[in-house]
């Protein structure tokens, strides 16, 4: 929606941009209507001489109803939003479609660090790779990540992905996302951490699966890398894709 | 000083209940929400951490228990005193409060052993989860003891001059509440295995 | 009083900070609310000229470095929050009016209310003070979530917490105090014939704010104790390595943070339904429907504080929970509102500087309150947590209530308050200078949170998306929208002490109202009532058929 402010980079980016959406197209009209309401009364009841103030409890039937009936209509758009809410939070955090991969993100003060299988596809192996401030993944490939803290409250946040949430020390908290548009994406910490926060970015660099193969061969022994480059890339991407859909 | 002279306000009681006693529930009514909230979070952790029941057992049951009887026994004086302002014998009311000022006292110095004793066990506040709760909420508990005690002093000046009575009834409730948390904390601490 | 003002010196300690009337009390928490607002002004004035101009030297501060940044944004929140909103509202209101309003001659604990403004003071110097100590003022904001709150190590500023907590924790026990005289005298010292529902609206919303507050701030003070020996004896309350839960202080935090919003929010919408009975000449629109409403808010307040946490790693089960127990909290609040447009119906409106304001703060306040629901919604928030899209929408509801609404009292009561009148040329003046900046302040950020600006963050420059030129302009906009903002707030100051002497006289009734406050000469004398009144009505009875005037006072006779 936003695409010019903020780039939809993630399977689930659009199901919230759309939320927005809704929610922004329903309570849009019930301010309008309200300031519209206000106004316009403020004008028709401006003091005129002449027209003396009338004396009004609100008791009055045929009164009542200009705010019973808006009382049942915004639950009714209270329903609407809650259902939607929870149907793109269900999708987002409750349920994990299955990994292709799976990465571990660190967040300490300050700076985000990354482990992620080497050549072999499996993490906490002696090929795994490592990194600090960049995390390199395939597009349209679902990544389940291990998040934690080494020291304080962080909260990993990838805008493109519409993806935040918080890191906690001394828990380990899962999530998933799929990238699905090759290209380089922030990261943030978007929770107050020290004096640093500013200054804990991270990039997320979603690559296609043959530069993704290239990056792994150029950190890690070559040796390894042909044997494993291939499966990791084209059918994984079909499935997930498939995953996330339905 | 002004001060001194009551306003109106502070005499009318449209509620029907006195000015004094309605101020009196208000204050109570504060604190239990700030003893609720540390005694929910300290029994939160409590069933997060089995583990505790092991430090916990090294409190002293007993000095816990008498310190008790202490309380319950210095309320029941606060409740006679309470009678003697009501049948406007204010010598008698400050006696009694002064009594219970001394339970108050009592309850205060086997504290004091108690927790020599456990420090000399090297059990201090940050020797871990049990013992930080323990030291915090009977620490808290103890202030509010004191708080009472001097409270309660005062009054009882006051009351041997047979002046603002009404005041023995408002320290008694605050004496009562003090106690109740007391029979919270009692087997939250030293009894919860 | 007006003389006195200016030359404090006769007697200055007995008169000012030993008095025990509750006008002298009421002035002097507004005229500290007044210095704390402009603090926090000048901070928000600060960070923001390096939001809008990264890096440059700021006139009037200098270069803001990243801990300063943090520092100057925790201590805007903190002050603004504990130390403008709620001594204006609250207790500079409260204490003001209630006495006046139920017809007594005082609080009914004059002492313990000397005693609240006297704590509340050394908190508010204790809280400056702590920029002036080793290395610095808090910057972990105002939420001051451990263990970067509890751990010197982590934060950098060892001192500079504890003290902020222990202002923080001085201001809770004035506001206990303050809270409960309230209460009592509004239950207690309550006129002859006044009834549960011929109390005016503010005396009402000012009381449940201090009920709410006191119900909710229990297990926050409980919380802090925990907080300070984290930070001073090294227990492990917060720390997972030591047994400690960090999520713990967050449910405290926010059990007592959102209920406080309404804790705010309330005294605001009582100032407003005065002011807007006066200017349209109207009774409240469903006067028992508010009260109901409010009660309604008051409870839910206490289950949807959740809602501050969705990402925070709570069990995500809990979210839906809280979802919707959030979106239910709009309903009594969207009901409460329109029953104040409603209000206008029928009445024979004049817009003087108060109703202005009035009106100004519902319009605002309406956009403040549906960036709410785009927040409740746990799917959304997702993506708008700790983005500036939760600070627009706060600013959206502090400003209407801290700022706007505080003015639509102070101009509708400083006749009452001085004897004076304020300029109201000025005041209009004033007012579009203060309502239009303020939005061209906010909109532009709730573009730049929705394109993804995360808060307390004092430079983009690491983030490529967001420094990008478009949203740099979007900021750089809000900033000197605020210099404009802050700019007019001079033509304020200087009417408010310029009509001290100069403005014409109010006499008792100046806005033919009909409470009980305007049948006492302005400034009330000490004692209020020279003999003491009796109510024969509710508040606001405006155009009573078969009546000459349009308005018949609580105290006269049928
Ligand atoms: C007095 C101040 C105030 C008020 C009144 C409110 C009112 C509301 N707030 Fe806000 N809020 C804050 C102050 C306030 N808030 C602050 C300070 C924070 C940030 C704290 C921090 O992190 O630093 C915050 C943060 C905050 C969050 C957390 C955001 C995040 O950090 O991720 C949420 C989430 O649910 C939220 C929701 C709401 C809701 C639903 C209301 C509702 O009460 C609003 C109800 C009003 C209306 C809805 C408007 C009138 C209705 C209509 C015009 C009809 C149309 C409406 C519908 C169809 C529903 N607020
Ligand atoms: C009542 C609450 C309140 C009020 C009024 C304001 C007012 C303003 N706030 Fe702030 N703000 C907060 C509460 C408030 N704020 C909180 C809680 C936070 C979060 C802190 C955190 O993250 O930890 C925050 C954070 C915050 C940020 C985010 C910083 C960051 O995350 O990096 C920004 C950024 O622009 C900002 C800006 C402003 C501006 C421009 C104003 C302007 O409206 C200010 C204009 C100033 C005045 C109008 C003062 C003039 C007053 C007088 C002349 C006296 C009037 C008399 C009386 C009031 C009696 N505020
Ligand atoms: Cu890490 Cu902010
Ligand atoms: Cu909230």
């Amino acid at each position: 929606m936003w695409e010019r402010y903020a780039t939809a980079s993630s399977t689930y980016a659009h199901s919230i941009d759309h939320l927005f959406i809704l929610i922004a197209v329903v309570v849009g009209f019930w301010l309008l209507a309200a300031e519209g309401m206000m106004f316009f009364l403020i004008f028709k009841f401006r003091a005129k001489d002449g027209r003396p103030t009338q004396y009004i409890t609100g008791e009055e039937k045929h009164l009542k109803r200009w705010i019973s009936i808006p009382h049942y209509l915004i639950m009714v758009c209270d329903i609407v939003i809650v259902a939607g809410a929870i149907m793109v939070w269900y999708q987002i955090k409750q349920v994990m479609p299955p990994a292709d991969a799976t990465v571990r993100v660190i967040g300490q003060q300050w700076a985000w660090s990354f482990q992620q299988p080497g050549p072999g596809g499996v993490l906490d192996t002696a090929d795994d790779i490592r990194t600090v401030g960049e995390l390199h993944v395939v597009v349209n490939t679902t990544y389940h990540f291990e998040l934690m803290s080494r020291d304080v409250i962080h909260s990993f946040a990838v805008p493109a992905f519409r993806l935040k949430q918080d890191a906690l020390p001394g828990r380990t908290i899962t999530g998933w996302f799929t990238p699905n548009r090759v290209g380089t994406y922030d990261i943030q910490c978007t929770q107050m951490c020290g004096i640093g926060h500013a200054l804990m970015a991270g990039r997320i660099i979603v690559e296609t699966p043959q530069d993704h193969a290239a990056w792994l061969q150029r950190n890690s022994s070559p040796a390894v890398a042909e044997q494993v480059a291939l499966p990791a890339s084209a059918p994984g991407a079909g499935s997930t894709i498939a995953e996330v859909r339905r | 000083m002004s001060a001194s002279a009551k306003p109106i306000a502070n005499t009318r009681s449209v509620t029907g209940i006195p000015t004094a006693r309605l101020i009196t529930w208000w204050v109570i009514a504060s604190e239990i929400v700030i003893f609720g909230g540390l005694l929910a979070a300290y029994i939160m952790h409590r069933i997060g951490h089995p583990e505790w029941a092991e430090a916990a057992s090294h409190t002293n049951t007993w000095a816990g228990a008498f310190n008790t009887l202490v309380l319950l026994t210095s309320s029941l004086c606060a409740v006679s005193a309470h009678k003697a302002a009501d049948a406007m014998d204010g010598p008698r009311a400050a006696k009694l409060l002064r009594l219970t000022a001394l339970g108050g006292l009592l309850f205060l110095t086997i504290k004091g052993f108690e927790w020599t004793k456990d420090i000399h066990e090297g059990f201090v506040i940050s020797s871990g989860g049990f013992w930080s709760f323990y030291y915090v909420l009977a620490g808290l508990h103890g202030l509010h003891v004191l708080a009472g005690m001097i409270i309660m002093l005062i009054v009882a000046s006051d009351a041997a001059k047979n002046q603002e009575l009404q005041r023995v009834e408002c320290i008694g409730l605050y004496w009562h509440f003090v106690d109740i948390v007391w029979i919270f904390l009692f087997p939250l601490l030293y009894i919860a295995r | 009083m007006s003389g006195e003002v200016q030359h404090a010196e006769a007697g200055f300690f007995k008169k000012y900070l030993w008095s025990t009337d509750h006008k002298m009390i009421a002035m002097q928490y507004m005229f500290t609310g007044m210095a704390m607002a402009l603090i926090g002004g000048y901070f928000a004035y600060v960070f923001r000229m390096q939001l809008g101009f990264p890096n440059q030297h700021v006139p009037g501060y200098g270069i803001v470095t990243p801990a300063r940044y943090n520092a100057l944004v925790t201590m805007h929140g903190s002050i603004m929050i504990f130390w403008v909103a709620m001594p204006v509202l609250i207790a500079a209101f409260g204490n003001f009016l209630i006495p006046l309003m139920v017809g007594c001659d005082d609080m009914a604990f004059p002492r313990i209310n000397r005693l609240s403004y006297q704590i509340f003071l050394v908190s508010a110097i204790v809280l400056l003070a702590s920029f002036l100590v080793k290395g610095g003022a808090f910057g972990g904001a105002w939420t001051a979530y451990p263990p970067l709150s509890a751990n010197g190590a982590y934060n950098l500023t060892p001192l500079g917490s504890v003290l902020w907590l222990l202002a923080v924790a001085l201001e809770f026990v004035a506001f206990l105090l303050g809270g409960i005289n309230f209460t009592v005298t509004a239950m207690n010292s309550r006129a002859p014939g006044m009834k549960m529902y011929d109390i005016p609206l503010i005396v009402w919303m000012i009381v449940l704010a201090s009920v709410i507050f006191m119900a909710s701030a229990g297990p926050l003070i409980a919380g802090a104790v925990m907080l300070l020996f984290d930070q001073t004896m090294s227990t492990g309350f917060y720390d997972p390595t030591r047994g400690g839960d960090p999520l713990l202080w967050q449910h405290l935090f926010w059990f007592f943070g959102h209920p406080e919003v309404y804790v705010v929010l309330l005294p605001a919408m009582g100032i407003v339904a005065e002011v807007i009975a006066v200017f349209a000449r109207k009774k409240i629109f469903g006067y028992k429907t508010v009260l109901y409403t409010t009660w309604a808010v008051g409870f839910l307040s206490f289950v949807v504080w959740a809602h501050h946490q969705f990402v925070a790693g709570i069990d995500p089960r809990m979210a839906n929970i809280f979802s919707i127990t959030t979106l239910m909290i709009s309903v009594p609040i969207t009901e409460m509102v329109f029953l104040y447009i409603a209000t206008l119906y029928g009445g024979s409106i004049t817009l003087g500087t108060p109703m202005l304001w009035a009106l100004g703060f519902i319009a605002e306040f309406l956009i403040g309150g549906v960036t709410g629901i785009f927040l409740g919604s746990s799917g959304t928030d997702i993506y708008l947590h700790d983005t500036y899209f939760v600070i627009a929408h706060f600013h959206y509801t502090f400003v209407p209530i801290a700022i706007i609404a505080v003015f639509a009292g102070i101009t509708f009561w400083y006749p009452k308050m001085f004897g004076t009148m304020l300029n109201d040329t000025l005041g209009k003046i004033h007012f579009w200078g203060t309502v239009i900046p303020f939005n061209v302040i906010f909109i532009p950020l709730f573009i730049t949170g929705t394109a993804g600006d995360q808060r307390r963050v004092y430079s983009y420059a690491q983030f490529a998306e967001q420094s990008r030129p478009a949203l740099q302009h979007l900021r750089t906009t809000s900033t000197i929208a605020l210099l404009v903002m802050l700019s007019f707030q001079f033509v304020f100051l200087f009417n408010f002490f310029w009509s001290l002497r100069n403005g014409k006289k109010a006499g008792p009734n100046p806005w033919r109202s009909t409470t009980l406050e305007w049948s006492v000469p302005s400034p009330p004398p000490h004692g209020n009532f020279s003999e003491l009144p009796t109510v024969y009505r509710g508040p606001y009875e405006y155009g009573l058929p078969g009546r000459a005037d349009d308005f018949t006072p609580q105290n006269v006779p049928e």
